[in-house]
């Protein structure tokens, strides 16, 4: 696609969106919100960043190959089930290490919901990157 | 934590292997080093659950009903265990099997995503959570099926992944009547929730939900189509996890299920069971005789299998679990074994259409053997381990005066052995219609590896059955008696509400740790109330 | 209008809506051509969804949000466990559906079709079929 209104506006809306969506991350921890609805946002901006440059510059954009992100974030997800397990002996117990003493609500269960972020914007951008990969396979066939 | 680990461990190394997403070569000593872990992790469990029955664990230190159960019995980890064996064995074979383009596209990632979905359904004690592992390890079987992506795959995938997403809407549904009829999900507590009230409408819908999707997992009678379909396509290392493992992971969902959330003595429920399975027998071992791909025809093969096991379980009394449980563990050996013989069959010849093939027992007479023995004990022939399983079923049968499911069950032995004995004479006696050399690949010895130590497992069992046969009675005693089950579970629940660390009913009642004074609403052990209690 | 067993009229609605959506998913899975399929499995997974709702009953109440500073929710509150159900159910139908509709697309990119009675490639060459 090749619109001009689009590609400026993208220019602004694409840090937009990633802010929200670590407000959205950040927010979920007490109220509506959380990693699943921060990580489509990511793959939100990401997705508008592909149709109005192409997926070549989502790509550049994005740094990281969206499966590669999507593991980290699983990564993320097993580490902070592994911490109550290490810490507690008990997997997936929500720690809280600085709680008491500075009262940062920061802990095993924010480093799950950053996986579940993480994880949720690498598999949806895989998806749409390759159904426009494919789409772009299937045109130039036809051509 | 030792419950986690089966699950834990596969997972861990999918998320390794995608972060090395570029290197193949890491990504399969990945693979290997994970089916290792697994294999160990397996027998720790099962020696710990031999030694002190029943081991239970709640994640998050959740008590029971709110939080996940993971529990492991004899049947859990006996089925954890074959997991490992069964993972070994393909990651060797892999090595020299997986094409470069499968391993790019992540086939070592998704085998292990696809082991982590299995041992969870395996050791999870609540039914929802099992949902989510069927959900697991199908979305990872779903990739395994394409990363070849050639047009045999894409075909066959497109049927594996529509028929399965009905039987996934299935199981959720059912899961949905029951937490609507009995309020919970935990099958311990669902065991005791439900207890004088089996035979009601409600239940009985559930049931049936529940039994067509588990059905259409394990490849029942009517909702195996999607199975000869597709197994034959992918890579032979895939294709033999897949014949060894998800069919059977719908086995037991459906012993675990039909055992102690359901009463399988119901009628309605039996009958079905019964004549479902016997149906399944006859018609897997029927299309297997039409079939001249080899892999084809063992697909066919496990669903006339499957036959057997629901019967056992059908039959529902203590003998027939342990002819269920007995053969559900052989039965995984012997398959992936055939599949993997069928790779290298394929391999040697050229091609896996038996029309095309021929002259291998002039030219590997060891290789004849190695697919007689695991042939042979497919088929229930004596001393293998097949014959007895096989002969536990029909004994269980007989016992119960349900003398023409047991000749059923004995017909489609034999019939059994003619599909045997057709692959035998095609691949094997008759010489090759391209003449002796045509189109062979030399076979590596890692691919021998493998087939010769599952093929020493099933002439082992088959010797040396006692401790086997014992450790099934053991199993199915646990199943059908589900209290020790229901005690592991309510203990570690116990254990949950008091803030400690579960570990062994030893240690329980032995502070580990002091509890963590609740510092956030969200640490509440008992969760926000229910509104009201949907029993009423 | 009291229903017997407690029944809520809106639970009547939802009961006949998930028949109706289960009924016409069915009715475009049994249309023989992909796309259809995966819509109509759209439409029973939403039913499938409506249903595990509907089981966890219907009522006037609160989100379940505990207020700051408390333990326990102040007021009558919803099951909060079918939602947490549904809300999974919905994350792993969005995974299956999404995988689907990709292989969709390369199998109609590869074979050139998206209706099942042509798509035989996985089949033995000399049996059956309509072509």
């Amino acid at each position: 696609m090749n619109s001009l209104i689009l590609t400026t506006a993208t220019r602004f809306l694409t840090p937009l969106i990633l802010a929200l969506s670590v407000f959205i991350l950040l927010r979920g921890h007490n109220e509506p919100g959380g990693g699943f609805i921060g990580g489509l946002l990511v793959a939100v901006a990401f997705a508008l960043v592909e149709k109005a440059e192409g997926v070549e510059a989502a790509r550049r954009a994005m740094r990281i190959e969206p499966l590669v992100l999507a593991g980290i974030g699983l990564g993320c997800c097993l580490a902070g089930g592994y911490w109550g397990g290490i810490v507690h002996g008990d997997f997936l117990r929500g720690i809280w290490p600085w709680y008491e003493e500075y009262g940062l609500p920061v802990g095993s269960i924010l480093l799950f919901d950053l996986g579940v972020y993480l994880a949720v914007a690498g598999t949806v951008s895989a998806i749409l990157f390759g159904l426009e990969e494919a789409g772009h396979a299937v045109a130039g066939r036809d051509d | 934590m030792l419950l986690v680990w089966p699950i834990a461990l596969p997972l861990s190394t999918a998320v390794l292997c995608l972060i090395a997403w570029h290197s193949p070569r890491v990504q399969r000593a990945l693979n290997a080093a994970g089916s290792l872990g697994l294999l160990v992790a397996s027998i720790a469990i099962i020696t710990r659950v031999l030694d002190e029955g029943p081991v239970a664990a709640q994640m998050g230190s959740w008590p029971a009903p709110f939080g996940i159960t993971l529990v492991a019995d004899i049947l859990s980890a006996a089925m954890v265990l074959i997991t490992g064996i069964i993972a070994v064995a393909c990651a060797v074979y892999g090595w020299a099997e997986v094409g470069a383009g499968e391993e790019r596209n992540g086939h070592h990632a998704l085998t292990q995503a696809l082991l982590g979905g299995v041992c969870g359904a395996f050791v999870t004690g609540d039914i929802f959570n099992m949902y989510v592992w069927f959900e697991v390890l199908l979305i990872a079987s779903f990739g395994l099926m394409v990363v070849g992506g050639g047009k045999a795959q894409l075909d066959a995938a497109v049927k594996y992944v529509g028929l399965n997403l009905i039987a996934t809407l299935a199981f959720l549904t059912g899961v949905g009547l029951l937490y609507g009829a009995a309020g919970t999900l935990n099958m311990a507590d669902l065991h005791l929730t439900l207890a004088g009230r089996q035979g009601e409408t409600a239940i009985f819908s559930a049931a049936a939900m529940l039994m067509f999707a588990f059905g259409a997992k394990a490849a029942m009678f009517p909702a195996f189509f999607w199975l000869p379909a597709s197994y034959h396509t992918p890579s032979v290392t895939t294709s033999a996890l897949f014949s060894a493992l998800l069919t059977k992971v719908g086995v037991y969902a459906m012993i675990r299920a039909f055992t102690i959330v359901f009463d399988t003595s119901e009628p309605a429920i039996q009958n079905t069971l019964l004549y479902g399975s016997a149906i399944t027998m006859v018609v897997g071992v029927l299309g297997a005789a039409a079939q001249m791909h080899v892999r084809r025809i063992l697909s066919f093969h496990i669903i006339s299998q499957i036959g057997y096991m629901i019967l056992g379980l059908a039959i529902y009394t203590p003998l027939g679990l342990v002819g269920a449980i007995f053969y559900l563990f052989h039965h995984i050996i012997v398959k992936a074994n055939l599949f993997l013989i069928a790779g290298v069959i394929g391999r040697s010849t050229g091609s896996e259409e038996l029309t095309d093939i021929g002259g291998l027992w002039k030219r590997k007479p060891w290789l004849g053997v190695l697919f007689l023995i695991p042939a042979l004990s497919l088929a229930g022939v004596p001393p293998l381990s097949g014959f007895w399983a096989k002969l536990l079923i029909i004994l269980a049968a007989l016992e119960e005066e349900r003398y023409f499911i047991a000749f059923v069950a004995v017909l489609v032995g034999f019939l059994t052995l003619y599909s045997m004995s057709k692959i035998w004479m095609e691949a094997f006696w008759k010489a090759h219609p391209g003449g002796d050399d045509a189109a062979a690949r030399p076979a590596s010895y890692w691919l021998y590896l493998p087939i010769i130590t599952l093929a020493l497992m099933t002439v082992f069992i088959g010797l040396n059955a006692q401790p086997f046969v014992e450790a099934a009675f053991a199993s199915a005693e646990q199943v059908l008696q589900p209290d020790a089950y229901i005690a592991a579970v309510a203990r570690a629940s116990e254990a949950a509400e008091l803030g400690l660390t579960f570990e062994s009913p030893a240690a329980s009642g032995v502070p580990a740790e002091a509890a963590p004074t609740p510092v956030e609403p969200i640490e509440n052990p008992t969760g926000p109330p229910e509104p009201e209690d949907p029993l009423r | 209008m009291p229903l017997p067993g407690g029944t809520t009229e809106m639970e009547i609605v939802l009961a006949i809506l998930v028949g109706l959506l289960a009924a016409s998913g069915a009715y475009m899975m049994m249309a023989g051509r992909l796309i259809a399929y995966l819509f109509g499995l759209i439409m029973i997974s939403n039913a499938a969804n409506i249903a595990i709702f509907a089981a966890g009953r219907l009522t006037y109440a609160e989100p379940p949000l505990v207020p700051d500073g408390e333990y326990t929710p102040m007021t009558e509150v919803a099951n909060a466990l079918p939602q947490a159900l549904i809300l999974t159910a919905i994350v792993i139908g969005f995974g299956l559906l999404s995988f689907a509709l990709a292989l969709v697309f390369r199998t109609y990119f590869e074979l050139g079709t998206t209706r099942m009675d042509d798509m035989r490639e996985a089949e033995p060459r000399n049996m059956g079929g309509n072509s």
